[in-house]
């Protein structure tokens, strides 16, 4: 199946600003975020935007 | 041996050679090297046979004889279907894919080449039958100078003006002079993207150029001819290193984003300005009626 256009993980720092639909990661400072953030880039065949310093998203484009 | 055999042979062989000088296979490498290249001689030689053969059917008053020529027509039809299916399947496979306007574009060469080789075969019969060897041959020399004048198309270089510009990154977004490329997220793929990757700005010469830069399918064709020439900095499951091109909104400029592993300035401009402009990429606002009729 091709997804395109979908966000497949967010990965962050802050609990108090995500919630919903896609799988939600949390990590405790910005060396774990770029590090989660990497591996799931990879292994998902995404690209991990920022959409703030402690908030990264998956997107398949 | 007919009185027609010496100039039949005679439209047949200058098609064919015609059909040979127009496929030059060039960084492309399309078509394919060997069997590729059979499969467009060997039709370029039915191509050669149809336009000579026509003429001895006029000659003997066989007037029917000229709907051969319609089965010609579906048959090059068919070369542009059978090279647009080909492309298109192979272009999912490529790191950084041709795109269907260049596909389209291709297809359409490969037809058009088809109908010129006829030609060039019916007028080389014809002046045969209606002079002599000497007239035919300077008609097919003709034939073969128009030929190759009609298969070379403009390139890029001669409706932008091309000049190298740094990238940068403003927080999480990329960009090339002023231009936003894309947001990337990780310092990793920053770091690559600023080692590895280089910037040009594509400013169009006139209006109608604006329209032409900016469809999609000749932006996708630059990022494809660019990096089969200069390679490409990138691999599968590495999306965010795709090289992009995105355009400013208010004057129409191109902001070209590429990850070449030959990193040489000279040579990308001269790569980038020698990208075929797509027919159908190709706009005239400023031919528009409406337009003129007001201003």
């Amino acid at each position: 199946m091709m997804i395109e256009k979908a966000i497949l993980a967010v990965i962050t720092m802050n609990r108090q600003k995500v919630s919903g639909g896609a799988p939600i990661f949390f990590c405790d400072n910005k060396k774990e975020l770029e590090y989660v953030a990497a591996n799931i880039e990879a292994i998902t065949d995404g690209i991990a935007h920022a959409l703030s310093e402690e908030m990264f998203i998956i997107v398949k484009h | 041996m007919t009185e027609y055999t010496l100039s039949i042979v005679f439209g047949v062989v200058i098609g064919t050679i015609s059909r040979i000088i127009m496929l030059k296979t060039d960084y492309r490498q399309y078509p394919t090297y060997l069997h590729g290249k059979i499969i467009h001689l060997s039709l370029g030689f039915i191509a050669a046979s149809l336009g000579a053969l026509a003429v001895p059917a006029i000659m003997e008053k066989e007037f029917t004889a000229v709907t051969l020529l319609t089965v010609a027509a579906t048959q090059f039809r068919d070369v542009r279907n059978m090279e647009r299916n080909t492309l298109t399947e192979v272009d999912g496979f490529e790191l950084v894919s041709r795109g269907k306007t260049y596909i389209e574009g291709i297809a359409i060469s490969f037809e058009s080449r088809n109908y010129l080789v006829m030609f060039t075969g019916f007028l080389g019969t014809l002046s045969y039958i209606m002079w002599n060897v000497f007239v035919a041959i300077v008609v097919a020399i003709i034939c073969l100078f128009i030929s190759n004048r009609l298969m070379s198309g403009s390139k890029l270089e001669e409706i932008v003006d091309i000049e190298q510009s740094r990238i940068h990154f403003d927080g999480a977004g990329l960009y090339v002079d002023n231009i936003y490329i894309m947001n990337i997220g990780l310092e990793e793929r920053k770091r690559e993207i600023l080692k590895y990757g280089m910037g040009f700005i594509l400013t169009p010469k006139n209006i109608n150029v604006v329209t032409t830069i900016g469809n999609l399918g000749q932006r996708q064709a630059i990022l494809h001819d660019v990096s089969v020439s200069l390679g490409v900095f990138r691999d599968s499951g590495t999306p965010a290193l795709t090289p992009l091109i995105k355009r400013d909104l208010d004057d129409g400029r191109l902001g070209v984003f590429i990850l070449p592993q030959i990193r040489d300035v000279d040579k990308a401009i001269a790569v980038i300005g020698s990208v075929p402009v797509l027919e159908s990429a190709v706009r005239m606002p400023s031919e528009s009626k409406s337009l003129t009729k007001r201003g």
